[in-house]
Order: structure tokens, then sequence, then C-alpha cells
């Protein structure tokens, strides 16, 4: 199966989207609620590719197209850039101080504000904390409402219940909306007034662990860990102590 | 309205259908209640092993749910197309007055909630207002009192 | 003759005895809008006094006969004569009419026609009321009902709808009878080759789709209808749904039957409860006869079907924000492909079609898709229900074939306007356009709308005249799209809010000719990058005013103004002192008290004339829109007000 991108013979697999191909390509082609680990969500619109040519172009996003034999892509046409422009004008006017929004405006040549500013100024709804925290299980914070009134959120707006603390929102946020800290033994997500005891290590009595997290990893991967009451630095030094005691004792090299 | 647990489970196992059934519960409950409680949701999420942002989602979605009590009449102004050009924005106006009340809003009273609605499907009678289904047909800013006046105090006339 | 004929033949002469009984027939049509109009009143009345005047009369609720405008609406049919239709039945006319139900003579005021006899649309027979003529107007002669070919609306306001006997009797069930008969292969070949396409708005070819559902691989598909009907201003479905119930069920089980799905779901919204009692009644009443349930007329064929309510979400209008919708989650759409018909509800086969498409099943399967493919144009064949409301004179629900005019339709049939110019209509509600009154001579037809910057929607049509500025038209519009928004997208959810901040500013003078350009820019944008179909489409009020109506954006740009006389501020109402007669009529109108008098010297009536008072206007035009001399005039802000001196 072959694909073409900008006039360039791709061959492909099926299965593959357009923005895995251009991806593996070199191609660049923006995106922001676009995930590895997650499926392809369609909600930036900064992705946006266009199939066929001419009056049969259609404008259709990278991220969730499957490739076909024959199909031929343009990822930077004039019409492409236009739309892109002003997409990304509408996530200048959402999240202007967001870093990564910031950014992508700069690689894609897009100067000035023109909108009315709107929002919060970091969060551009790309559902990627939401998307995560269902894949992980926990499934503590979700959309609610609609239209320019949606928003992510714990149920009733209030202390987001479920979280584990696993910090996979704040890990894979694109535009560093959400932000964790830890105070006291506690690990606080303000965005949602996430309110997570953490445990402490046996030997060093430093708060380090999720106390929800474990369990949970556990039911659900089934994953077990080995000498769970004690934080990463001990262990750290607990492994080397007992390398060093091992390599005393073995004369081969 | 008050409910208790008990009824909301009998509301839920009275809704075995697969297809709809969330929201047919909570239309149900909606109806009860004057309003979707906080702890009904929960009942809900839990008896249909659902997520409890997934429901609280779907509860925010929709027009038709309230997660706040609604008054003892609902008076919806339609601002559907045909109404619209009738003038519908002016008999609006007068009703916020006359209720001294926002549209989406209760009165302090709990008496009427006021809400815009698009459409109830009876352009030719543009404009409309709806008050527990009961439509009114050609309202004007100044037939607004007299409309209301057969709903004031308790029950209608 | 089997069982399941023996049924259809029984029923069918139930039907009949009960629509051509011995006695004098009254039916009043209790639909929604009938009912917002009164009509429960007059049903109330008639029984009451028919008991306390001893009279022997059948009398019986039905949909909606299309005119609206003229609800209450009443027909009585005496045993030898026509059909006689009333409008704007009150108590009093009621009286009349059951005086002559009586033994008198029937009233002649506000008969708006008569019927001299019942085509059964499905058979292709007429049934004779009477072979006397009277005088009086032919119902179907009229100019509401000349252009008209009821097809979709062929039992409304004829039969009871809560009777399944009545719908047998005019040929109903006998198409599904026909059916099983056939391969379902033959079906959806007979669908395809009639050229039926989506009623809906989309216009997608319906056989192609039934096609494709069917090809799945696996026994669990489904079918269902979009009974969601969102648009503001149409109600088509509603009245389908209310009036003829059974036409959708048959429908979609004869389509259930063609792509091998056992169940159906109707999909209607919950602000239409008088629909949802009627389609649960007509599946009660079809179960209980075996044309729904287990091996439907003796064919082997299961299929059932339910009604799930919506609850109040434009957007689930869309297919795949539908069916999240029924599968307990928010009405958000999905990137298509998958379609529904690959991978639809609970990730199987789906085929959905809107009311009015299921409702064109029967007639194809029992008249053949030579004889639909005879009505319309080369490609938009069969009929279309419109809803004509807004600034119309007969508001109400046509249905004409396709390739009939908009002129045809809103000038001959519907009236036009009243005294004020027409000015346009917006076809397809949120989703569609304004055609100007210039371009009348345009065909009712998918590809002709859809070149002049509309479509044809789901059939609501409203209708403008020179008060309405196209720019609040545009931003009215809008202002829906961006709450029905799920909100899911970028392009749609910031998009449409943004147009709507850059409407506002022009709609309040406080634009610059630079958002005009923005405000295109990002329509164009909105339309090509949304995911779904709302946010698509919500741009396209806003191009296509732009498109025939730019004067007026530029007028409230460069000039402060609205010539229409909407938006707040950016205009002043004058009285034109020639044209005046001094009638008052404006002066009792007035809101504000800002309309006064001069020149009211006894005995010289002539010499009155009436002024409005800039400083307490209201602009709330209750003025222009009373005087019948078209005396009250729209002027810019600054202009002079020299008519008044």
């Amino acid at each position: 199966m072959q694909i073409d991108i900008n006039g360039r013979t791709i061959p492909v697999q099926a299965g593959q989207t357009v923005l895995d191909v251009a991806r593996e390509e070199g191609i660049w082609i923006p995106t922001l609620c676009h995930h590895q680990g997650l499926e392809a969500y369609g909600a930036c619109r900064l992705c946006l590719v266009e199939t066929g040519s001419g009056d049969r172009g259609r404008i259709v996003a990278s991220c969730a197209l499957h490739v076909s034999d024959g199909l031929m892509v343009g990822t930077d046409s004039p019409r492409v850039r236009e739309i892109r422009e002003m997409i990304m004008q509408l996530h200048l006017a959402v999240a202007p101080d967001a870093p990564r929004v910031r950014e992508l405006a700069q690689q894609l040549g897009v100067g000035q504000p023109v909108l009315a500013r709107h929002g919060d100024g970091q969060c551009t709804l790309c559902g990627i904390c939401v998307r995560v925290c269902r894949q992980v299980g926990a499934n503590a914070i979700g959309f609610a409402f609609r239209g320019s009134r949606r928003q992510v959120t714990a149920p009733f707006g209030a202390r987001a219940a479920g979280c584990l603390g696993c910090r996979a929102c704040e890990e894979s946020c694109p535009t560093g909306a959400i932000v964790f800290s830890e105070s006291g033994g506690r690990l606080f997500g303000e965005h949602w007034q996430s309110d997570v005891p953490l445990s402490r290590c046996a030997v060093c009595g430093r708060a380090f662990a999720p106390q929800p997290l474990p369990g949970h990893l556990q039911q659900r991967y089934g994953l077990e860990f080995q000498q769970a009451d004690r934080c990463p630095e001990c262990r750290r030094q607990q492994a080397a102590a007992s390398l060093t005691a091992q390599a005393r004792y073995n004369l081969s090299p | 309205m008050y409910v208790d647990d008990a009824e909301i489970r009998d509301v839920i196992a009275g809704h075995q259908e697969r297809n709809g059934r969330v929201t047919a519960i909570l239309e149900d409950l909606q109806q009860r209640c004057r309003y979707l409680p906080e702890q009904a949701l929960r009942i809900v999420a839990g008896e249909l092993g659902l997520p409890l942002t997934q429901l609280y989602g779907v509860a925010t979605f929709f027009a038709a749910f309230s997660l706040e009590p609604q008054g003892q009449h609902l008076v919806s102004v339609c601002h559907g197309t045909a109404c619209h050009v009738k003038g519908a924005g002016r008999v609006s106006e007068s009703l916020e007055r006359e209720l001294q009340v926002a549209i989406g809003k209760t009165t302090g009273d709990g008496q009427f909630t006021l809400k815009s609605v698009r459409c109830l499907g009876c352009c030719s009678l543009a404009p409309v207002v709806s008050i527990d289904g009961r439509a009114y047909g050609r309202m004007k800013p100044d037939t607004v009192e007299a409309v209301l006046s057969d709903w004031r105090g308790g029950d209608r006339r | 003759m089997n069982s399941a004929e023996a049924v259809l033949e029984s029923l069918q002469r139930q039907g009949l005895s009960s629509l051509y009984p011995d006695r004098i027939r009254i039916t009043v049509g209790r639909a929604t809008c009938g009912l917002a109009a009164g009509a429960d009143a007059v049903y109330q009345y008639i029984r009451e006094e028919a008991d306390r005047r001893r009279l022997d009369l059948q009398i019986v609720s039905t949909g909606c006969l299309g005119w609206c405008q003229q609800e209450p609406l009443v027909t009585v049919q005496a045993p030898g004569r026509p059909r006689l239709v009333y409008g704007r039945v009150d108590q009093a006319l009621t009286g009349e009419i059951l005086d002559g139900a009586g033994g008198g003579s029937f009233p002649e005021s506000r008969l708006i026609g008569k019927i001299y006899a019942d085509e059964v649309l499905l058979t292709g027979q007429r049934i004779f009321l009477t072979g006397e003529p009277e005088s009086g107007p032919v119902l179907d002669q009229t100019s509401f009902y000349a252009p008209q070919l009821k097809v979709v609306t062929r039992n409304c306001g004829y039969i009871d709808p809560g009777s399944i006997a009545e719908y047998a009797a005019r040929g109903g069930y006998r198409a599904l009878w026909k059916a099983l008969q056939a391969q379902p292969e033959q079906i959806i070949d007979e669908i395809t080759a009639s050229g039926l396409r989506g009623r809906g708005g989309g216009g997608y070819p319906t056989g192609r789709k039934w096609q494709a559902t069917r090809r799945q691989p696996g026994d669990v598909k489904y079918v269902i209808c979009n009974a969601d009907e969102g648009d503001p201003g149409a109600y088509m479905d509603r009245s389908v749904l209310e009036g003829d119930p059974h036409t959708v069920l048959e429908g979609m089980i004869i389509g259930g039957y063609a792509i091998g799905a056992r169940s159906g779901i109707i999909y209607v919204r919950s602000e239409y409860p008088l629909a949802v009692v009627r389609l649960q009644e007509a599946i009660g009443e079809a179960n209980r006869v075996g044309a729904l349930g287990k091996n439907i007329f003796g064919s082997g064929f299961d299929f059932q079907i339910e009604v799930v309510k919506g609850q109040g979400a434009f957007v689930c209008g869309e297919e795949t924000a539908m069916i999240a919708a029924i599968e307990g989650k928010a009405g958000e759409p999905h990137p298509r492909p998958p379609y529904p018909s690959e991978a639809g509800l609970w990730g199987k086969p789906t085929c959905i079609n809107n009311v009015e498409t299921w409702a064109n099943v029967p007639p194809i399967i029992m008249r053949g898709s030579g004889w639909f493919t005879g009505i319309g144009t080369e490609s938009s064949k069969g009929t279309k229900v419109f809803a004509l409301v807004g600034e119309i004179s007969n508001n109400g629900l046509v249905e004409v074939p396709m390739g009939t005019t908009l002129r045809q339709v809103v000038v001959d049939a519907a009236g036009g306007a009243g005294r004020f110019a027409l000015k346009a209509v917006q076809t397809g509600g949120p989703s569609g356009g304004c055609i100007p009154a210039g371009m009348f001579d345009l065909p009712v037809d998918y590809e002709a709308l859809t070149g002049a910057g509309s479509i044809m929607g789901s059939g609501g049509m409203v209708v403008m005249d020179e008060r309405t500025c196209m720019v609040d038209v545009a931003r009215f519009f809008l202002s829906f799209t961006r709450d029905e928004s799920c909100g899911k997208c970028m392009a749609c959810r910031e998009g449409t809010w943004q147009m709507l901040q850059i409407l506002d500013r022009i709609a309040e003078g406080r634009a610059v000719m630079e958002d005009l350009e923005l405000l295109e820019r990002l329509a164009l944008a909105v339309r090509d990058a949304s995911l779904c179909g709302l946010g698509q489409t919500a741009p396209s009020p806003v191009l296509s005013t732009l498109r025939y109506f730019r004067d007026e954006y530029e007028a409230h740009i460069r000039d402060g103004f609205c010539p229409a006389g909407v938006c707040k501020g950016l205009f002043r109402l004058v009285i034109d002192q020639e044209a005046c007669t001094g009638c008052g009529r404006c002066a009792r109108v007035c809101q504000a008290e800002a309309v006064s008098v001069i020149g009211d010297v006894a005995g010289q009536e002539t010499a009155k004339k009436y002024l409005v008072d800039q400083e307490r206007c209201v602009q709330c035009r209750s003025c222009l829109d009373a005087c019948a001399h078209r005396a009250v005039r729209v002027i810019p802000r600054g202009g002079a007000v020299v008519d008044a001196d």
C-alpha cells in the first residue's frame, strides 16, 4: 500500500494513520490533543490536512485518518495553512499564556492574536487529562456542561475524590495547566482540589507514594512492587549497598 | 421535592431497558424531585456501575436536566426562529421584569423558573410562552402580566 | 387467504366503517399546534353539546391538516355530502356547526373548503363522498392546498392517529405485507431506484445507506428514526408523529427487514410529549395486530421498536452524537469514519434516517419506484414537507413535489408576507442560509438550494420581510449554534463564540470594517475545520447573509445604521407626515408613551398627525408593526428629523 504526501510517494502499512506516517517521514504536522498512548480524539483541529485536490479536496484530521491505497494528502496547501492559522488564533484566544501554545504559534508563523481573549488562559480543553484519567482507571475527572461552558472538573465541582495521585494528567498536559504540589505529607492538585495522602518511607520517613496508587496498580495491572514501603532514594541506596556487598565476595570479574 | 434512597433505587429498577436507560432514569428522577440531587446521582452511578464523572457529564450536558431545584411552575419563553422574528425578545424582557428574575433562574419564592427554549413547535402563534406545558400564543409585552396572574398564588385557576 | 391477510382485511373493514360512518363524523385537529390555538376547548364543547342536544355524532381527534394559521380546524362529514373544513373555529361557530348536525344547515362562515373525494395514495383508489357538486371552494383548489401533493402527510388530519384500523383503511400495513413477500435485496433495490434521499437535511441517498448497513457482517443491527427535530421553526416531523405515527413504524419495519435488523429505536425529543404518547400508542396497536413483534404477519421476521427520548441537545440530531446519547454518554460526536453503518449503536451496524424519510417508504413500496421518480426533479425525487413560519400570511405545513419554486410555495401557497415587502426566506434552519426574494424562482431541490448558499435542511422555511435585519438573523442563528455546540472541538466551540462576539459588535455599532474580514475568515475556518455537521454548518447563516446582504453589514459598520430598524440604538423611528392619516394606532400600541399627536384641531380630522418623541422612544417598533399606512419610517440616528416639523 502506498500514499502520496505533498507529492512524495510513501509505502505504508494498513492501520497507520496519516499522522503516524508523516511523523515517520519527518513531515511536520502540528498537534496538541494527540497523545501516543491514547486513541485519536479530534478536539484541537490543528492536525488537519487536505485530501484529494482542488474542488474535491476535503479537510480531515490526520490523527484519525487511516491510510488507504492511493490516498493523496497535502499537509501544507494554502487552504490548510489558512485554516491552521485561524485555529491557532482560536487557541491563542483561549490559552495565550501556555508556553506550548505560544511555541506552536511561532512555529506556524502566527503573530499577533487577533481575537478577543476568552478563558482562564491555560486550558484548551484538549481532553488529554480526562482521557488519561479514564485510561488509568481512576475516572476522577471528566467533562461537564457543554459548548463554551464546557470544563474539566470533578463531579459537582467538588474535590476529585477518585484521584489516585498518579499525576498522569500533569505529566501529559500539553499546556502546563495542571499543577500538583506536595505539602505536609499530602499531594494537592489545585485544579480539582485533589487531596491525596502520601505514604511515608519506612527508612527515612519522607512522604513519597500516593497511598491509593500501589493498590490500584496491583488490582488493575497486576503490578507488584518490591519494598513498596521504601522511597526510591532509600531503595536505590539499599540496592547499591547490596550490589557492593555482592561484589566484595565475588572474585570473578 | 425530597425523594428517599429507596425510591431512587425503585426508579432505577423500573428502567431495565438498555437503550437510553441512563437518560430515562434521569428524566424520571428530575420529574419526581424537580431537579437531580447530588445524592441521587451518586446512587444511580453506583447502581449502574458507571463512573460518576460520566453520569455528571450527562446530567450537565442536556438542557432538560437541572442540578438546582426548579420552581413550582416552569415558564418557557420560546426563542425559536419564528418567535424571534415576531418579537420574542421583547416578551422575554417583559417576563423578566414581571417576575423579577433572569432567564434560567428561579424566583426567590420558588414559584417560577424562567427558561428560554427553542422551539415549541407552535410557530403559527408566535411568539409563544408555555407555562407547565400550557401554551399561550401571540404574546405581547403587555399581555405578560395577565397570563402570569393565572398562575400566581399557588395552583392555577 | 392466510391469517395476516385476514387481519389486514378485517382492520381495513373496521377502518372504512369508521372513516365513513352512517352518521355525522366530526374531526378536531388536536395536534400540538391545534391545542395551542384552543382546539381542546372546542373538542370538549362539541362533546358536551352533542350530549346535551342528544346528537348521535362520531367525534374524532386527528392530527394537523397543515394549515396551522387556521387552527382550530374542524371537519364535518355528513353522509352523502362533501366533507366541510372549517378554520378558526370557536365556541360560537361550533354551536352553529352543531345546529347543522342537528338538522339545520351548516354555517358558511370560515368554511375553508369542501372535499368531494378522498384519494387513497397507497392504492391509487378514490373514494367519492358525494356526486353532488355544491357551491363553495373546493379544498384542493384553494391556494394553500393547490400546489401540494400529500405523500408523507397523506393521513394527517384525516385519520385518528390512535386507530390502526383507520390507518389500515387507507392502505396501511399493506406495504409491509408486500415487502415481506419479497427478498430484502429487492426492497433495497426498489428504494435505491426510487431516488429517495435523506429528508433530515443531508440528502444522502437512502438506498445506498441501507445497502451499506446490510452489507456489514453480523446479525445484530439497528435502525433508528431521527425524531430529534431540533431546528427552531421546523415541526414537520412532529406533525407526522402526532398525526400518522404508523407510517413511520411501517417504514422502519420494512427498513429493518431489508437491512437485517431486528431492533428499531425512535429517538424523539422530550419537548414533543404528545408525539411520544402517539408513538407509544401506535407501537402498542401494531404489536396487538402482529405488525410488530415476533413472526410478523407469519413471515418469520421479528422486529420490535422502542422510544428513547432526547433530553434537550440539538447536537444529538447528529448521528454519532445521538448514538452516544442512547448509550448513556454525553451527546458528543466522534470523527467519521467509522460511519454508523459500519459501527454505530453499541458498535453494531446502524442505519439512521429521519421521520420523513421513513414515512416515504410505504408509498414507495406500494406504488413503486417508477411512480416516485415521476415526482420531483432529476436529482431530487418525491416531495418535501416544509414548515412555513415567520412573516407569512399562511403559517403552516405544505408538502410539495421537489422542483416546485420558492415563489409557488412562499407566495402562491402561503400567501407571501403581509403589507411589508418580502425580503428573504431562510431554509435549513441554523445550518442553512437565506435566499433573497429576488431569487424566488429557484426550484426547491437539493442541488439548487446548495448552489444558492443554503441547504434543503429538514424543511423549516422562515419568511422574512423588510422589517428583518439580516445581521440580526445571522446573530440569532449563531447564538443558537453556540448554545448547542457540544464543545468538544476548538473550531466550533471557540469559533462560534468568537464569531458571535464580532456579530454583537456589528449589531451594536461598535465594529470596524476589518471585523468583517475577520468574521469571514473565521466563518470559513469553522466551516472547514469542525469535527461534525453542527460546526461545519454553523457559519452558513453568516456566510449566506454576507453573500446577499453585505450592504446591511456595511451600513451597520460604516454608518452605525440598521436599515431594517431592529438593532437597538442604530436607528430612529419617525412618522412621515405625508403618509400619516392620523388614525392613532401607533399611539395606542406604543410601549413608552412616546407617540403624541399634533394639529388636533376639533372638526379638522385631517389635520391630526402623530409624531415620535425621540427621547422617550425605546425602539420597540410596535408603531411600525401596527401602522396600516406604512407611515412609520426607519432612519439613521444622525438623520435630520425634518418631517416632524
